[in-house]
This record gives C-alpha cells, sequence and structure tokens, in this order.
C-alpha cells in the first residue's frame, strides 16, 4: 500500500480517533520513514504546551507538599529547613498515640461528621418530598429562592449571626425558649450542646441548597406511576412510600456514597469560627487540632503528622466511596 | 390526584410547614437587618422578636463606613474574585481541553496526575511552606494560584468538552485552525452555560475565602473582606471603631456596629442572589449526575 505523505495530513484528525497510539507510530513509521515520536511530538506539540501552565500549578501546590509530608518524620526545625532538619523516625506519631485528647479529637470528628451527613440526607429528602407534593409552581419556586440564601454567605458571617442569636444572656433563640419556660442554654459553651449546635446549624445553612438535586429527581418520576398507584387505592402517603420513594432511591444512594468520603471532614470553617476552650472537649476535630498545632504553636512535624494520618484515613474512605457510587448507583466522575 | 377534603388538609399542612421553615431560616438574617437600622440604645434593652427596626438609626452605618478597612477589603476581595475566577477559568479550560483530546501521548498519565490530587493532599503545613518558599506569602496571589485549578471542576470541563463532536473540530482543523483557535472560537462558545456556571460557583468561594488569606496574608492591608469581618464579629474588636463616643454609648453602638457590618457585606451578596440563584441549580446538577 503506498500512502503518500500529503493523505496522511488531510486525514490526521480521523486517524487519530480510529488509530489507537501504537498503530499509528507504525502507520508513521511504515509511510514517513520518519522515527514516529518525532512525528507525533511534531503534530501534538501544541496541546502539550496547553498544558504546560496548568500541570506546573498541579506539580507546585498539590505534589510538592506531598514531598513535604517528610516532616511528618522529622522534628523540624524552621531555620534549617525539609533538608537540614533531623529525622526522628516515628516519634510524632508516638507522640499522636500519646497525646490525651487524640481519641476524643477523632471521635468528634467523626460523631459530627456522620451527624451532619445523615441530617444533611434527611432533611433535604423530606422537604423535597413535601414540595413535590405542590401543585403551584410559585409557591415551589419561591420556596427555593429563600432557603437557598444561606447556602451563599459565609461561615464567617453565620458565624456572627448564630453567636448573637444564640447568646444566653441576650439571643433571641433563648428569649424564645423562655417562653415556653425553659432556662437559657449557653448552646456555643456547652459540651453537652455544641456538637448539635453544628449538626443544626449546618442543615440550616444547606438543607434549602441540598433538596436541588433531590426536586430533580423527582420530576423524573414517570407520572403514570402515581396514576396506577391511584388506581389501585394508594393515597398520598402510600403512593410516597411505594412510588416516590423507590424513585428517588438511585440518587439517595448515591448521595450517600459520595458522602462517605466525607466522614473525616466534620467542618473546618463552621467549628473554627464557633468554638472556644471550654468547649474544646466535644467541638475539638482533626482540622482544628492541626490548626493550632501547626499554624499557632508552630509544632510543624506533629502537625504535619497528623495531617497525613487524616490524609491517609479519607483517602481510604473517599476511595471506597467511589467504588461504592460506582458499583452502586453507576457513578464516575469520569 | 384525589382532591378530597383530606387532601386539602394534608396540602395545608404541608403549606404551613413549609411556611415555618421559611421563617424559621431567613428570621436570623432578617433579625440583623432589622438591628443594623434600629437605634443602639433601643436594641440593647429590647427583648423578644424583632419585626420592624426600633427606632431608626444609621449611626452604626455611619462608623462602619468611617473605617478605611472596610475599603480596603472590598477592594482586595474584588481583586481575589475578578482576578482569580478568570485564572481559573482558563486554567481550567485550557488543562480539560487537552485532555479531552482522544489518543494524546501521556494523557493518560497526566489524567490519573490530576486526579489524584483530589484524593490526597500534602496538607496544610507543606502548603505554607510551599507558598512561603515560592515568596507568595503577603501577596494576594497566594490565596488565587495556589488554588487556580480546580481538579472537580477540570474533570466536569473535560467531560463537557468531550460530549462536543468531533466533526465540528475536524472541519476546523481543515481549514487550518489550530488548537487555540479551536478551544477560543469552538470548544468555549459551545461550553459557555458550564463555564458560566463554574464561575460563578468559584466567585461565591473567592467571596467567601478566609481561611488561606488569613495564614498566608499578615499585612493588614492586604486583608479580605472576610478576615475584616471575621475581627469585628468573631473576634469582637468593635471598640476601635466605636472609640469616639462616650464609655457608655460605645457598647450600645457595638452591637449595632456588628449588624452593620454583616449587612454592608452581604448587600453585594444579597443584590445578585435572585439573578444568578438559578445557574446555581443547573451547577448542582452538573456536578451532581452528569459529573
Amino acid at each position: 500500500m503506498r500512502v503518500y505523505y500529503s493523505d496522511v495530513e488531510i486525514f490526521e484528525p480521523l486517524s487519530e480517533q480510529t488509530f489507537p497510539l501504537t498503530a499509528r507510530l507504525q502507520l508513521n513509521i511504515e509511510v514517513n520513514g520518519m522515527n514516529g515520536l518525532t512525528r507525533i511530538w511534531k503534530r501534538e506539540w501544541p496541546l502539550h504546551f496547553m498544558l504546560i501552565p496548568g500541570l506546573f500549578l498541579v506539580l507546585l501546590f498539590s505534589y510538592v507538599p506531598m514531598a513535604g509530608i517528610i516532616m511528618a518524620f522529622q522534628k523540624y526545625v524552621p531555620n534549617k529547613g525539609l533538608f537540614g532538619s533531623p529525622f526522628i523516625g516515628m516519634k510524632n506519631f508516638q507522640l499522636l498515640i500519646d497525646y490525651p485528647d487524640i481519641g476524643r479529637i477523632f471521635f468528634n470528628t467523626m460523631f459530627i461528621a456522620v451527624m451532619k451527613i445523615a441530617a444533611g440526607l434527611f432533611v433535604p429528602i423530606t422537604i423535597a418530598i413535601l414540595l413535590n407534593e405542590l401543585r403551584r409552581e410559585w409557591i415551589k419556586r419561591t420556596f427555593q429562592t429563600l432557603v437557598y440564601l444561606p447556602h451563599f454567605m459565609s461561615w464567617v458571617l453565620l458565624s456572627g449571626i448564630l453567636v448573637d442569636i444564640l447568646s444566653p444572656s441576650s439571643g433571641i433563640f433563648n428569649q424564645v425558649l423562655g417562653w415556653f419556660g425553659v432556662k437559657p442554654i449557653f448552646f456555643l459553651g456547652s459540651n453537652d450542646w455544641f456538637p448539635y449546635v453544628m449538626v443544626a446549624s449546618d442543615v440550616w445553612k444547606e438543607f434549602g441548597f441540598g433538596t436541588i438535586v433531590y426536586l430533580a429527581a423527582l420530576t423524573s418520576i414517570n407520572p403514570s406511576l402515581y396514576e396506577a398507584a391511584a388506581m389501585d387505592g394508594a393515597g398520598r402517603i402510600k403512593q410516597t412510600f411505594y412510588v416516590t420513594l423507590p424513585g428517588m432511591m438511585p440518587i439517595i444512594v448515591l448521595m450517600l456514597t459520595l458522602n462517605i468520603g466525607n466522614v473525616l471532614n466534620a467542618g473546618f470553617e463552621q467549628i473554627f469560627n464557633l468554638y472556644s476552650p471550654p468547649v474544646y472537649e466535644s467541638a475539638d476535630i482533626i482540622d482544628t487540632f492541626v490548626y493550632r498545632m501547626g499554624v499557632q504553636q508552630a509544632q510543624f512535624g506533629f502537625a504535619t503528622a497528623v495531617g497525613l494520618l487524616k490524609s491517609i484515613v479519607s483517602f481510604l474512605f473517599v476511595s471506597l466511596s467511589y467504588v461504592l457510587a460506582y458499583r452502586l448507583a453507576n457513578y464516575r466522575i469520569f | 390526584m384525589k382532591n378530597g377534603p383530606a387532601d386539602r388538609i394534608t396540602l395545608l399542612a404541608i403549606n404551613l410547614m413549609l411556611l415555618a421553615l421559611v421563617i424559621v431560616t431567613l428570621y436570623p438574617i432578617l433579625h440583623v437587618i432589622f438591628a443594623s437600622f434600629s437605634s443602639p440604645a433601643e436594641i440593647v434593652s429590647h427583648r423578644g422578636l424583632l419585626w420592624k427596626p426600633l427606632g431608626f438609626s444609621l449611626e452604626a452605618y455611619k462608623l462602619v463606613f468611617a473605617d478605611p478597612r472596610i475599603y480596603i477589603g472590598y477592594r482586595n476581595t474584588l481583586f481575589i474574585v475578578v482576578v482569580g475566577v478568570a485564572l481559573n477559568l482558563l486554567m481550567t479550560a485550557l488543562g480539560a481541553y487537552v485532555l479531552s483530546r482522544k489518543n494524546v501521548m501521556w494523557n493518560k498519565f497526566f489524567m490519573i496526575m490530576v486526579t489524584f490530587t483530589m484524593f490526597f493532599s500534602g496538607g496544610l503545613v507543606p502548603l505554607y511552606l510551599v507558598v512561603k518558599g515560592v515568596g507568595l506569602t503577603n501577596t494576594l496571589w497566594s490565596t488565587i494560584l495556589p488554588f487556580a485549578i480546580s481538579t472537580f471542576n477540570l474533570i466536569v470541563m473535560r467531560t463537557s468538552f468531550q460530549s462536543i463532536p468531533d466533526s465540528l473540530e475536524e472541519s476546523a482543523k481543515i481549514d487550518g485552525a489550530n488548537h487555540l483557535v479551536i478551544l477560543f472560537r469552538i470548544v468555549i462558545p459551545l461550553s459557555l452555560p458550564v463555564l458560566a456556571v463554574m464561575g460563578l460557583y468559584y466567585a461565591v468561594e473567592k467571596w467567601n475565602g478566609w481561611f488561606y488569606a488569613s495564614i498566608f496574608i499578615q499585612q493588614q492591608e492586604l486583608f479580605p473582606l472576610q478576615i475584616y469581618l471575621r475581627e469585628i464579629l468573631i473576634l469582637s474588636s468593635t471598640d476601635s471603631l466605636s472609640s469616639g463616643a462616650a464609655v457608655g454609648e460605645q457598647f450600645q453602638i457595638g452591637a449595632t456596629i456588628k449588624y452593620a457590618t454583616i449587612m454592608v457585606a452581604t448587600v453585594p451578596i444579597l443584590c445578585v442572589y435572585p439573578f444568578i440563584q438559578r445557574f446555581f441549580v443547573k451547577g448542582v446538577m452538573i456536578g451532581a449526575l452528569k459529573g
């Protein structure tokens, strides 16, 4: 077969789609007698060139810091740097295991995170089902627009508002509770209350936004299913349990599996802006602990060790979540 | 569906429940709005819910706007949002375009490399040292460059680029277009909705961001708005603002200054929110369903 150089040029875009790399290499060698790699490079260099800026940033700010985790095995001294600081083996991890509060910190993290995941599934699903029962479009739309709002405000702002309304002396919330004879509660200063306040305020901020996904899933349920159910004598409640919920199941499973990766993310910004030393016992999570150790107390090696432990466990959870999402909900990130 | 009396009662109950929910959700924000316009003396002694401003006073706003820090904060935040979003979209589009081409050498490797950053990171302290090492600390760039590429956005954009028919690009190629022309004249215009949504998400994230700025930036004149807010709201440094007032009033004005500051920082969001809200709804669907 004789193929002219000019033919190949013209059909190049086609061949990119249809021939795998090795075949193209071979074809190029056969056709042009030219080194295949050089030819591919000649054609593809603009693409690789376009990737350079992004790749550079990813390497610099994602991969170089990964090399920095060797600090976890060092007694890091800022003046000596990464290469001058002495290695101390697993001492930082030993310190971590011996640290009196470490069990509590891991427990707090998972306790708050798991409650948030559960509430973050339950509340939006319930609201979506209730909204779906309404027939008037404008009520649905207005409701949604109004309750999305807190999602767009930062935790700095919302924390300011929360501190104010939850204050035991002048806060609105305690005053309302007072009408029912409840004595003022120091929600943000009490270890009994703090984790639940975190969960409740997180739901407050996110539930509206969370309903979007479920509402979309609801619109894709075939209306004839409802008609058939009604024909069989199912009322509103039965329809909800036998038509609506099964119809939402795929998206519920997907959201649940994707959330498994968040088991160690209890919400740094929220807790950091709302906690105080008296509630460390119930509020301190891994991220806030790493922050205090690393940024405030400058124990870089130790903080990195704690962070590394979190990264590894998170890595396992996130991987598990994607595997499950793929297996159970056929979800792939790409 | 049935429309019997029992059914109507259910509907009414649902409507009332949702109405109650809206009130509970929005009341805290309304409270802030009303309190910010109230006269300081009345707000301090007030008990119970607030359904309208008590008296009317702009004293708190005057004090907030008299503080140069709020202008500095606004300026820095605007810079971070505008430059950050532009850079993020450019970088993400470039990366997504290359990685969406089929059969390009090393693409699989780069894709794995980029995706891995979603699963694992070096952590806070090493990142700080890198940012410090390249001399970005105490610059606004420290809050932009390390986060210019968001892996998840890159993957979503790549997926969206892949869905564009190959024939469009092929015909452009035959007409002599190079990759940059194809990207900017064909691929990006066709993916504009995705880009818009991503830009908005990213803009909100940048507008609300304070954490990395608080770590990388020490100079007051480079603080974004949120850090200034944090000082006023959470670290409660209203003293410097109300120092002009007499001692007794100082406490009272301090209370309303908080509310006014929240308002000043939130009004821009409240203004654009109704218009962009529907884009965010689209964005959720792109992220969650198509992936």
